[in-house]
Formats: structure tokens, C-alpha cells, sequence
């Protein structure tokens, strides 16, 4: 972070002459390791550093990217963003002085006890050739793998009104995955924290089962090639936290990002069912969903202080009591659309400018176990584990597919069923709402590959939710 | 970066290797300006400079790879890849030998340099929004330089760079009813612009009826070539990839294994001839012009990259297993039959968002979205509201294959994740008997 100040420093001394700029600089490092079939994958070390220039003049609003931080690199890279903001001046979609400013001083440091670097790479090879092995208990195992993947993010935004937002991230994204065949039957189950990334270090490990999950996830797998598939009709559903995760990710996020409102990804990500007249008496769901985006949750994907525009980021609720009462929208959003928000301007790297991303947006926790769940249901399938997503460009028609399902029978669970799917409109899904698992059953997960906007982003997404009850959900099975 | 800059930073790092050791160096960079529109106004205006080196040090059956970004200063440069190239040197020892490292050992040379007749960015956009005035457009326009470069210790030398633009947009009815268009290439010319924008105008006086809404159930259709794109797009997850297939994972398992097939006008395969994406890999192979993946209906073979090719005995022929230059056969329905031929259906222009149900059976799921028309004895008659399908790709290109459009279109990716795609694929439209809309 110290050369990155000193960089910082040297481009405020001579910043040039405009309405206002900020000047956010990152640096990257990521590490992956795998071991596939027994076989140490090539290790895979990324360094990256730039820095994105962005100039208010003359009514224009202006972006350059570029990986030369020397002082001449950063003059130049203001000279193209003035370039842009002379463009945006002449054509733009809004005044410039939209942008907001900010004079805030803020840090972040994720909070890590046992850091990556605290493990020799020998011993992770180790680590991960032992989870592999432990994979591969039988021959209908056609494929196993483990992989450890870390992260670190050094990003420092300074501003012309004196914000310094300096933050420091760091990930950590295990995973295990066996793939079981027997004839053209195929069946692929992950486990030991593949979707259950985080921010911290090495201790994440314990938190996900990852030395301890390998046998479960080989034997689910194999479990499934025999198992019948999932059944056809409209039914009870309950969803784990692994593919509650994705609901809430696709049916809720998407939908409430104001720049989608705005229009802005009518071209690409597409547009939302929600209008703004929704916010404050939409009624989303059931009474028993609330919503929030909560930037301060420890180990979630996307906790920080600030965003990139830098706004400092509090928690504020969505959705409660199942009204709609506020989009997740950043503060240039907020003044173009006049509507309110959160600290959610979010790039994904130093090579793209920010945009109206998801961050931590979770599902607050009601009462009751999973099995207290389960009681409730006459019939019906829990679904764990999502594998296969697809929603309109409105975020309403939806169909998502799981890893594995387990049938429900009179409030209890019964066999395997493999290939389960559900679809359904999200204006409507989640009134079917009928129960939400308490505190303890809740799980702080997340997706690392939320991908949006033009030109095209990939960020992380933070999602903590427990296990829900749906009533009333088409449900399906495999086969043509 | 320019080529003697990137050769003579690999020449100096191959100077200081030790012992056995061998130097692959890749660059990937772009020069790109992005500005994207909304409302047809700018909703942000900007550019990317930036430029990645990669490297994968080898030594005694071992390999590590790494990368990190240049700025473009000359000792600035050098001074981050050596300090790469050390950290990889130190990790070296920890990793086990690796059974499937597999480099080319014969050095090889390869220059492409295409030029373009690109205009500033400025200057577009001028054009753009006084030739789509009174339209609700929104999109991205994207253009530049993008170059690749493999350099290695043992006499690799290859460059790829071109000059390209891709504007990719749509204009929007109301809410999601919309036309989209996808242009691209070396050359600009406003022109063709222009004709795409009325033909944009023509499509959207059909958008502005009002919107029929059908019940799920089996319909006749027609895909566009950007619809059939994106069921490519979907199959190229997992479908063509030597690892994928001798793991079992691929979607058409079926077809490989001669259990299913595809109808016999059926012909899929990757032509890196095409020369938009550079013909070599990164472990210094050289590409053939042409694999065959499927013809006459039937499976003929896989991508393989490096590693697998080492893995499972075969020989290179793709630098990664996903199709990035794919190419579908064209048929004998002629363009300006398609609507007579369909008759009463669905005119789908794109779809969207698409996903496997059912990998075993190559059943997808997704959306229709853009320029998707209900049609009634031979016409346009309205717009649809958007409708999930959810069938299997043994149906739509087997048993209910109708017909394949005898033009094709060269759609080139708008893909920026990371940096502009060179990706490509060359697509006829296809009228199918039925597709199974689910919701």
C-alpha cells in the first residue's frame, strides 16, 4: 500500500487542472493451485497493477485505464480521459457534475489469522493431492480434482477533494469436485468450499470441511448416477444456503441494480422487472422476506468501507417485511434517477471504471432449523447445490438446476433424486415464501463470476443466507 | 507494445535463464477506447491501455507459470519480468514434475499484422448518434489494437495483432421489446451503419404492435444466426474438449459415443484458418487450418490443447478446448424464404441466457429476447413477450431440423471480459418443426 500512496502522491502534486478527479490505483496478486486426477496442475502466480483516471471537465465525465503508473504514464492517461470527458461533454447522457465527490478518508483490511503465505506451496501440493486422492473411491470416479485459489487486492482511491479510501482484500476459494460415469449417466458433485468462497486466509479452510469433505462429495456423486430422477409436478421446495445463494443472486440482486432500472444493460446484462414506482409499497414477497445489503459482514466476499466512487458503505434493508424499499444503486445512480441507495459502485478491476454492482446482499434470517423446514412439507424435494441458472433479461421468468435433490415425504426426507430443476417468475416465487431457517442455519457464501456491464466486468458477490421453504414450485427432473 | 519490444524483452529474459531452463513468454495487450451509450446519449466515454505478460519457466520436468502487467517503458518492464521471473524460479523446486508439460521443441516464426480503417472514437460516436436520432439506443462501441505475441528460449517468434472496432447495440420498442445489431470488422464504413439502422427502423415498426403472448406448448420456429450463436456459445461449455469427453462431461456424450444423432446436414467445425485469432498457442504449436467436429450428423473429433493432447496421446490442434472460430455449415434455404417457409411460428432473432437442464441429453434452457416476432401465414404480425425454451439439441438440430439458411453471418464476439475478444463464428439460421417452450 506504501508504493501505491507514494504513486498517489506524486500524481496529486501535479493533478491536472479539472472540475474533479479521482485516481484509483490497485494492485493484484492471485495464486491457483490444482491438483487434478493425482496430478499437480502448472501453479498459476498473476501480478497486476494499473490505475483508473476519472475526470469531471467541462461538463464531462471521462475514464482512462492504464498499467503505466510512472508520473508520465498517469499524464498521459489524463490526457485521454479529458479526451473522453470533451466526448461525453458533446454527447453525453448526463451532466458530469453528476459525479460524486468525495472527501472521505477511510481503510479496510480483511481481518485473516492464518495467512496464505503461512503454508509452503510444497505443503499445499500436499494438501490438495491429499483431497484428490481422497476423491477417487471408485472406479466410476472418471474425474477429481482439488484446487486452492488465494487473492489479494491492495486498492487505494485518492480524490481531488482529499478522499483517501485505502483497502486491503484478501480471498481465499477452495474447492473439490468428483465427476462419477456409468454408461451415459454423468454426475458431477463439488463440495469442501467450491461455492463457499470468503474473504480471510488458510483458516477458511476448517470453516468449509474442506480436509474432511472429500469422501461425502465422491459418494454423493456416485449416489446419484443410480439414484431416480427428481419428479415432475408442482410442489413444496426447500433450498439449501448453496442454491439459495443463487435465487437471491439472480431473482433479487439483479433485479434491484438501478443501473439496470436506469437502463444502462438493456444491451447486455438486460433490463428489470422493477420500476420505480415499486420502491416503499411493492410488495416483493412474503412477510418473511427481508433483505439487506450489508457491507460489514466478517468473511463475506464483499465487506469493505467504502466503494468506488467513494462512498462509505453502511447496511441498509432492500426488502422488508417483503416491501421493496430501496435499489442498489451508487451515488451517481441515485442523482440520475432521484431515487435512493447504497455504497455499491463497484468495479472489478483497475482496468474498468465502476457501475451498480451487488455486493453482500443477504437473506436475514427468520426462526428454526432445517429439519423444522422439512417438517412443514407434505411433499415436495430440497435442492442443494446449484448447477445450472437462467433468467430473463427482466429478471422474472427464471429455471435453475441443482446438484442434488432429496425427496420430502410427510416432514421427512427420503432418498436420492438426481437432475432436480424448478422454475418460476420471480414476481411471484417469492410470495410462495413460507419459512426461513434461523440464525444458526445460515451461511455466508457468495459467487466469485457475477458477470455485467459493457464493457463486460467480473466481480465477487457476497450472499448469506439460511435454508428456505417455497410452496407451490414447478419441479422437474432430467431426461429429453 | 511493439514486436521488437516484446522479442527483445524475451531475448533478455532467455539470457539469464539457468541451467536447463526454458522461457515461454506471452504477451496479451490492447489500445482499445470503450464508450457506451444509453438512451443513445454517452453513458460513459473511455480507454484502456494495458498489456500482460505471461510466463511459464521450465525446468528438469518441472513447470510454474506466472504473469504480471508491463507499463510500456522499456526498463520498467524488464525490471517487473525479472522480478516475475524470480518469484516463478523460487517456486520451481516446490512443484512435482508434471507428466503433461508439453511445449513445441521446434522454434517457429509467424508475423499477421492487419491494419484497419478505424475513426477516432469521436468521430463514431458523432455518426452513431445523428444516424440513430429519434431512437432509444443502447449499447458499446469498442475499438483499437489488440496484439498477441509468444516469444520463447527456444527460438519462438509469433505476432498477432490487428485493428478492429465492434459496436454492438439494440433500440428499444418499450421496456425489453427490442431489435439489436451486431457490427464489427477492420474497416468502418457509415454505410453500412445507416442501412442496419433502417432496417432497425422497419423491424421496430412490427415491435411498436402489440405484443402477443403465447402459452407454453411445441412451436414452429425459426433461429436466427445470433440465436443459433448463442446455442453455441452454450455447447462450446464443455461440448468439444478432448478432457471433456474422456472424462464423460461433455453435453453430447450421446453423439460421440454413436448413441444419438445429429440431423446428416449437420456440420460443426473450429476454422482457425479464419485468422482473427492468432495461429499458434501458447506452448508454441502451430494451429491447422481446420478440425472437423461433427459432420454428417455424426461426432468427429475433439480440441485439444496442450495438456491434453499429453494427457490423452493426440495431437494439438487448439490452443484452448472451447471453439473461438467455429464455423456451422450452411444449407439451401434461401434468406429471403425464411418467413414463406415458416409459415405460422416464432421468428426468433436472439436468444439469451442459456444453460444445460440435463447435460446426458444436451437438454438447454433460455430465453428468447431481441428481435422475436410471432409470424402468421408468412408475416410479421407482432412482437412476443419473452418465453422460456427448454429442449434438447438432439431435437433442434436432429429429428425437428427443417432447414439451414444458405447465407451465413460472421458474427465476431463483443466479448470484453478481461479485454476485447477476437473470437468469431461463421452461422447460418435454422428453421426447426418444434422447439418445447416451458414458460
Amino acid at each position: 500500500m506504501q508504493s501505491l500512496r507514494e504513486i498517489a502522491a506524486r500524481f496529486t502534486a501535479r493533478a491536472p487542472a479539472v472540475d474533479y478527479w479521482t485516481l484509483r490505483l490497485v494492485d493484484e496478486e492471485h495464486e491457483r493451485l490444482a491438483v487434478r486426477q493425482g496430478v499437480a496442475e502448472p501453479s498459476a502466480l498473476s501480478l497486476s497493477s494499473g490505475a483508473m483516471l476519472t475526470l469531471v471537465a467541462g461538463g464531462g465525465l471521462g475514464y482512462a485505464a492504464t498499467s503505466d503508473l510512472s508520473p508520465g504514464g498517469l499524464a498521459t492517461a489524463a490526457g485521454r480521459a479529458l479526451e473522453s470527458a470533451r466526448l461525453h461533454a458533446r454527447l453525453g447522457l448526463f451532466d458530469g457534475h453528476l459525479y460524486p465527490r468525495s472527501s472521505a478518508r477511510v481503510e479496510y483490511q480483511t481481518p485473516v489469522t492464518s495467512p496464505w503465505r503461512g503454508l509452503s506451496l510444497a505443503d499445499k501440493l500436499g494438501l490438495l493431492a491429499a483431497a484428490c486422492a481422497a476423491l477417487e473411491i471408485d472406479e466410476r470416479i472418471v474425474d477429481s480434482a482439488a484446487w486452492l485459489g488465494y487473492r489479494r487486492v491492495d486498492q487505494l482511491l485518492v480524490t481531488a477533494d482529499g478522499g483517501e479510501l485505502a483497502q486491503r482484500f484478501e480471498y481465499l476459494s477452495p474447492g473439490l469436485v468428483a465427476v462419477a460415469n456409468q454408461g451415459s449417466q454423468t454426475q458431477t458433485r463439488q463440495g469442501g468450499g467450491a461455492d463457499w468462497a470468503g474473504q480471510g486466509g488458510l483458516e477458511r479452510l476448517a470453516l468449509v470441511g474442506f480436509r474432511e469433505d472429500a469422501r461425502r462429495v465422491a459418494e454423493e456423486a456416485i449416489a446419484l448416477l443410480d439414484a431416480p430422477e427428481c419428479p415432475t409436478g408442482t410442489m413444496d421446495l426447500v433450498l439449501t444456503p448453496s442454491q439459495m445463494v443463487l435465487q437471491i443472486h439472480e431473482s433479487i440482486g439483479h433485479p434491484l441494480e438501478l443501473d439496470r432500472i436506469l437502463g444502462d444493460e438493456r444491451n447486455y446484462a438486460g433490463t428489470s422487472f422493477v420500476t420505480p414506482e415499486m420502491f416503499g409499497r411493492y410488495q416483493y414477497g412474503s412477510p418473511l422476506l427481508n433483505v439487506t445489503f450489508d457491507p460489514g459482514v466478517p468473511g463475506e466476499l464483499a465487506s469493505y468501507a467504502a466503494d468506488d466512487e467513494g462512498t462509505p458503505a453502511e447496511r441498509a434493508y432492500l426488502i422488508r417485511d417483503g416491501i421493496l424499499e430501496r435499489p442498489l444503486g451508487g451515488r451517481l445512480s441515485q442523482a440520475r434517477s432521484g431515487l435512493p441507495g447504497v455504497a455499491n459502485a463497484r468495479a472489478c478491476a483497475w482496468d474498468r471504471p465502476p457501475i451498480d454492482r451487488m455486493a453482500n446482499i443477504n437473506l436475514e434470517p427468520g426462526t428454526g432449523s432445517i429439519s423444522d423446514l422439512i417438517a412443514q412439507v407434505e411433499r415436495g424435494v430440497l435442492m442443494d447445490t446449484n448447477r445450472s441458472w437462467s433468467i430473463d433479461d427482466s429478471r422474472n421468468k427464471f429455471q435453475f438446476g441443482c446438484e442434488l435433490g432429496r425427496l420430502i415425504v410427510d416432514g421427512e426426507l427420503r432418498g436420492l433424486v438426481r437432475n432436480p430443476g424448478y422454475r418460476g417468475i420471480s414476481a411471484e416465487f417469492w410470495r410462495g415464501l413460507a419459512a426461513v431457517g434461523g440464525p444458526p442455519s445460515a451461511e455466508v457464501r457468495g459467487v466469485l463470476n457475477c458477470g455485467k456491464g459493457e464493457p463486460n466486468q467480473s466481480v465477487y458477490v457476497g450472499h448469506s443466507s439460511p435454508p428456505c421453504l417455497f410452496r407451490g414450485v414447478a419441479v422437474f427432473g432430467g431426461g429429453e | 507494445m511493439k514486436q521488437d519490444d516484446f522479442f527483445a524483452l524475451a531475448s533478455d529474459l532467455s539470457a539469464g535463464l539457468h541451467g536447463d531452463e526454458v522461457l515461454l513468454c506471452q504477451l496479451e495487450g490492447e489500445d482499445s477506447d470503450m464508450v457506451r451509450l444509453n438512451h443513445g446519449r454517452i453513458r460513459q466515454a473511455g480507454s484502456v491501455r494495458q498489456r500482460g505478460l505471461g510466463l511459464t519457466l521450465i525446468s528438469a520436468g518441472r513447470q510454474v507459470e506466472g504473469g504480471c502487467d508491463l507499463s510500456g517503458d522499456t526498463a520498467d518492464d524488464r525490471a517487473r519480468a525479472r522480478d516475475l521471473l524470480a518469484r516463478l524460479r523460487e517456486r520451481l523446486p516446490h512443484v512435482p514434475e508434471d507428466p503433461y508439460l508439453n511445449i513445441s521443441r521446434e522454434p517457429s516464426r509467424s508475423e499477421r499484422v492487419t491494419e484497419g480503417e478505424l475513426p477516432p472514437a469521436d468521430e463514431a460516436l458523432g455518426t452513431l448518434t445523428a444516424a440513430s436520432e429519434g431512437l432509444d439506443l443502447v449499447g458499446i462501441w469498442a475499438s483499437g489494437s489488440l496484439v498477441t505475441g509468444l516469444a520463447s528460449s527456444l527460438g519462438h517468434r509469433h505476432w498477432h495483432e490487428s485493428q478492429s472496432f465492434n459496436l454492438d447495440f439494440s433500440c428499444h420498442q418499450d421496456r425489453d421489446k427490442a431489435v439489436k445489431v451486431s457490427l464489427g470488422g477492420h474497416t468502418w464504413d457509415p454505410e453500412v451503419l445507416r442501412q442496419r439502422l433502417e432496417a432497425v427502423r422497419r423491424d421496430l415498426a412490427v415491435m411498436a404492435r402489440p405484443a402477443r403472448t403465447i402459452p407454453p406448448g411445441r412451436y414452429r420456429a425459426y433461429l436466427a444466426p445470433a440465436a443459433v450463436g448463442e446455442i453455441m456459445d452454450l455447447l462450446a461449455w464443455g461440448g468439444f474438449g478432448l478432457k471433456d469427453h474422456r472424462t464423460a462431461q461433455t453435453p453430447l456424450l450421446k453423439l460421440a459415443r454413436g448413441e444419438r444423432r445429429l440431423d446428416p446436414r449437420v456440420a460443426l467445425a473450429e476454422e482457425q484458418g479464419r485468422g482473427l485469432m492468432p495461429g499458434f498457442t501458447a506452448e508454441g504449436f502451430l494451429l491447422p487450418e481446420r478440425v472437423s467436429l461433427v459432420n454428417g450428423g455424426t461426432w468427429q473429433g475433439c480440441l485439444a490443447d496442450a495438456r491434453s493432447a499429453a494427457e490423452y496421446d493426440a495431437a494439438v490442434n487448439a490452443a484452448g478446448e472451447q471453439p473461438e472460430s467455429l464455423t456451422m455449415a450452411a444449407g439451401d434455404l434461401s434468406t429471403e424464404t425464411i418467413i414463406e417457409r415458416l409459415g405460422t411460428g416464432l421468428y426468433v432473432g436472439n436468444l439469451w441466457y442459456l444453460n444445460y437442464s440435463d447435460r446426458n441429453e444436451c437438454r438447454i434452457t433460455g430465453m428468447t429476447r431481441f428481435g422475436t416476432f410471432w409470424v402468421e401465414d408468412g408475416e410479421r404480425v407482432a412482437p412476443v413477450n419473452v418465453m422460456r425454451f427448454d429442449d434438447s439439441l438432439y431435437h433442434l438440430l436432429g429429428d425437428r431440423l427443417e432447414a439451414i439458411t444458405r447465407e451465413r453471418e460472421l458474427i465476431l464476439s463483443a466479448d470484453t471480459y478481461g479485454g476485447r475478444s477476437s473470437a468469431s463464428a461463421l452461422l447460418p439460421g435454422v428453421l426447426v418443426s418444434g422447439i418445447e417452450l416451458a414458460l
